[in-house]
């Protein structure tokens, strides 16, 4: 049985296009697989967020915790990143991360990589600018679920 | 409180019988205008009831208890008071379960409130133990001594006489010697009475704790044979507290109790305990210190009188914890059940300066699931994961 | 019933005490002197009392509000008597029975009222330093006597800026008399919503948007917040992030309330009564707690 190694296995995240090869090594030096059973926690609000994730197979959701019940925020599936608090200070998870599914996901140590983008400026770039448009295309998104498009329309 | 020792006052008598001494106590009381509560035996348990004479007590009687075990049964001797406490406490009396704070009439332009509600009549609590006198003292704190005092709490905390009983016979369930609440009686007593039995003698030694204690106490004396408490009176007396703390096995350090469960808000205890715990809110019913209550406005089928009523409720109900009329904070058993011992042995100090327990047992004999909290305690201090 | 002789017993009071009611559970009675809508579903009601008056609550205060034969709720005070001409305001949003009746009720009717209770948001303590007050939603309802207080006696603050933030233009409170806060030159009052019709001319966007283009020192004010306790989260942490100190954020908080007085117990959050400790506290208090999932 061929197994595939965790470099191979950021190759093939379509969320990591636009790196280069010998940035998915630098990557990979940084990262290394986990899975989280149904139900459990992979990061919680408020707490340090020195990793994060990009989800290979099921899907995770965010959540922010209220006072009677959880609100969810969205989903996570396949192929894309989880978590970005850890580019900046206070480097503290925003919210919840709870597995809804058996979820396979590569774990990227952050410190470590951000080391490597201080050591690297233009590796550092180029994954700043994986994360803007990630990003970006999250806002986008998050902009239309607000204009409540299938609402009653109480707003128009 | 030094177990093993009581203090020698020199208002300490022996009364000959004990027996012919309970029953004059009580006359003494009804012709004073108490209603005297007492345990009874009923429905296979000593409850708390009215006592209208010594005959009306467990003579003769005790009582086993383990966790989600209670038993009584007749021991065939001519003992008065030779069991521990049973579901009841003083607190029914004092705090009742159900009780109506005002009601109102509708007026033309608005409503007008009725004359105050009937008062409960002075209640004498014969046999009340040192673990009840700590949980009525305990409630003080909570409903009397705050800034907006609960004025029948006062009321009927203001003329209740308390006859204390030093055990002879705790429970394995019970802890207040760790907790510091017994199990001699020393505080909060009008009187205490200590039963002296064997082959020979069945004798009342009674020490005087407040003045109308030794007034009620000078009632019985003119009715019943007495003498001053000997050296031997006072050494067997002292015995019985020492024995009964010898067997008492059950522990529980109140500070390092309060300590470690703050500390441990997300020990996985909880969960294990989650999984044991029917929340069925026994714990709360039979509990001394508890007074959680809900106050209802009830109205009348055609709208024109409003009573505003106050009853016992208990942090194990999902109702007890909800925002908005919407979900609650305390969704699972687990947070509730956290919630009742980190209330009880933690918090209750930040509150109140002192803990919420005073050991005496009831929540472990009276839980169905026999959840004992000296035991979550001590494996969540065991595994401290702080 | 033998009458005796030594004080332990009041025979003449035993069974049939009759007097009027009196103590901590007995409201007041209060006439609507005025009642007028907020927002799609609030109304702001003006009280007159018939009974003697309730002490003069402090802002950051509430009342147990009874409509009779309904039920009893808290209600943040929104109008203080001695700035509002001697009216006891609240500000109530229709989602129970209670309130429901409350909002419905015609001038003329007749209320009870308990309190005040709860720790108020202690304004004189801010004399000195800058003044920032964000209010999300119906938060804003107790956060209208801190901006009166403010404006009331403005030099005795450094700047001040007022934030409310709402689900959409017709959720607004206050709108009218925002519109006075807008006007002073010593204020900078912003609003935003969450989501707005064309001809809305306001911000659109979360209420932390407008944070940043403060004109106060972040790290050198007084916060007086209030909203939902995500939105308060979420603000209060951008808040400390940005240097604000935790102590000097006070925040709202809310929770089940039977008595008011203390002795219900259900308004617990861990160690604090929100009647009692509450409903004002610092954020370096409230934010551990709040942090316990389900306590």
């Amino acid at each position: 049985m061929k197994t595939t190694s965790i470099r191979d296995l950021l190759a093939e995240q379509p969320v990591l296009r636009d790196l280069e090869p010998a940035d998915i090594d630098l990557m990979a030096g940084c990262s290394h697989n986990e899975v989280f059973a149904a139900g459990t926690s992979l990061a919680r609000e408020r707490e340090v967020a020195n990793r994060f994730f990009v989800v290979r197979e099921g899907h995770v959701a965010l959540e922010l915790h209220a006072p009677t019940e959880p609100l969810l925020i969205e989903t996570i599936g396949a192929g894309d990143l989880v978590g970005w608090s850890w580019l900046f200070p206070p480097y503290r998870w925003a919210y919840d991360v709870e597995a809804i599914e058996r979820t396979r996901v590569i774990v990227i140590e952050a410190a470590c990589l951000r080391d490597k983008c201080d050591a690297d400026p233009a590796f550092g770039y180029r994954v700043m600018k994986r994360f803007a448009h990630v990003v970006i295309d999250r806002l986008h998104t998050t902009q239309y679920r607000l204009l409540d498009l299938y609402g009653a329309g109480d707003v128009r | 409180m030094e177990s093993g020792t009581l203090r020698r006052v020199t208002a300490c008598v022996v009364l000959t019988p004990a027996d012919r001494a309970i029953d004059e106590l009580i006359g003494v009381f009804e012709r004073r205008g108490y209603v005297v509560i007492g345990p009874r035996v009923r429905d296979g348990a000593i409850v708390l009831d009215e006592l209208h004479g010594v005959v009306d007590l467990p003579v003769g009687w005790t009582d086993e208890q383990e966790a989600a075990t209670y038993r009584v049964h007749r021991g065939g001797d001519r003992s008065l008071f030779a069991y521990a406490v049973g579901p009841q406490s003083p607190r029914r009396y004092l705090s009742p379960p159900k009780k109506t704070l005002w009601s109102a009439l509708r007026i033309e332009g608005g409503f007008e409130f009725d004359d105050g509600v009937a008062e409960p009549p002075p209640y004498a609590f014969v046999g009340v133990r040192a673990c009840e006198l700590a949980g009525i003292a305990v409630q003080d704190r909570v409903l009397r001594d705050g800034p907006h005092p609960d004025p029948s709490y006062v009321r009927a905390r203001e003329r209740a006489f308390f006859v204390g009983v030093n055990c002879g016979s705790p429970a394995a369930t019970c802890f207040c010697t760790s907790m510091g609440t017994g199990p001699a009686v020393e505080a909060g007593h009008d009187l205490a009475a200590t039963e002296l039995l064997d082959e020979d003698r069945h004798e009342l030694m009674v020490e005087v704790g407040s003045e109308r204690g030794a007034e009620v106490l000078a009632d019985v004396q003119s009715k019943v044979s007495w003498r001053s408490a000997t050296d031997d009176d006072l050494d067997a007396a002292r015995n019985i507290i020492t024995e009964t703390t010898v067997k008492m096995t059950r522990r529980l350090d109140p500070v390092a109790a309060r300590d470690v469960l703050i500390s441990n808000l997300e020990h996985p205890r909880w969960d294990d305990v989650a999984g044991r715990c029917l929340s069925c809110t026994n714990c709360t019913l039979v509990c001394p210190t508890c007074f959680c209550s809900a106050v209802e406005d009830v109205t009348s089928l055609d709208g024109d009188r409003a009573e505003r009523v106050q009853r016992w409720d208990s942090c194990f109900t999902l109702g007890h914890s909800t925002l908005h009329g919407a979900g609650s904070v305390r969704g699972d058993t687990r947070s509730r059940y956290r919630q009742w011992l980190t209330h009880k042995l933690s918090t209750w100090w930040d509150q109140f300066g002192e803990s919420g327990c005073v050991g005496c047992g009831r929540c472990i004999s009276w839980c169905p699931a026999g959840i004992d909290l000296t035991e979550e305690v001590a494996a969540i201090a065991r595994e401290n994961e702080t | 019933m033998v009458p005796v002789m030594s004080a332990d017993v009041d025979s003449t009071t035993t069974t049939a005490s009759r007097r009027a009611p009196v103590g901590p559970m007995v409201p007041a009675r209060y006439r609507v002197a005025g009642r007028q809508p907020e927002a799609a579903d609030a109304f702001t009601i003006d009280l007159l009392p018939i009974d003697e008056p309730i002490d003069e609550p402090e802002p950051g205060q509430f009342t147990m509000l009874y409509a009779f034969g309904v039920g009893e709720v808290p209600i943040s005070v929104s109008g203080c008597p001695h700035r509002e001409g001697g009216v006891l305001r609240h500000t109530i949003r229709a989602v129970g029975a209670t309130t429901r009746a409350l909002c419905g009720l015609e001038a003329g009717s007749v209320v009870g009222v308990r309190g005040p209770f709860g720790t108020g948001w202690g304004v004189s303590a801010a004399r000195g330093s800058d003044v920032l007050i964000v209010g999300g939603g119906i938060g804003l309802a107790p956060l209208r006597p801190v901006v009166r207080d403010v404006l009331a006696d403005r030099e005795q603050f450094g700047n001040v800026a007022v934030l409310i933030g709402a689900r959409t233009p017709a959720d607004l409170l206050f709108v009218a008399e925002t519109e006075q806060w807008r006007s002073r030159p010593d204020a900078h009052v912003a609003v935003t919503v969450d989501a707005a019709p064309r001809g809305w001319e306001g911000n659109v966007g979360l209420v932390t948007m407008l944070l940043d283009r403060l004109p106060i020192t972040t790290d050198r004010s007084t916060v007086f917040l209030c909203g939902p306790e995500v939105m308060i989260r979420v603000v209060a942490r951008e808040l400390v992030d940005a240097g604000t100190d935790a102590e000097r954020i006070l925040v709202s908080l809310e929770r089940n309330m039977h008595c008011a007085i203390r002795q219900c117990g259900h308004c617990q959050l861990g160690p604090l009564f929100i009647c009692a400790d509450g409903p004002v506290v610092t954020w370096a208090a409230a934010e551990p707690l709040l942090e316990v999932r389900r306590w």
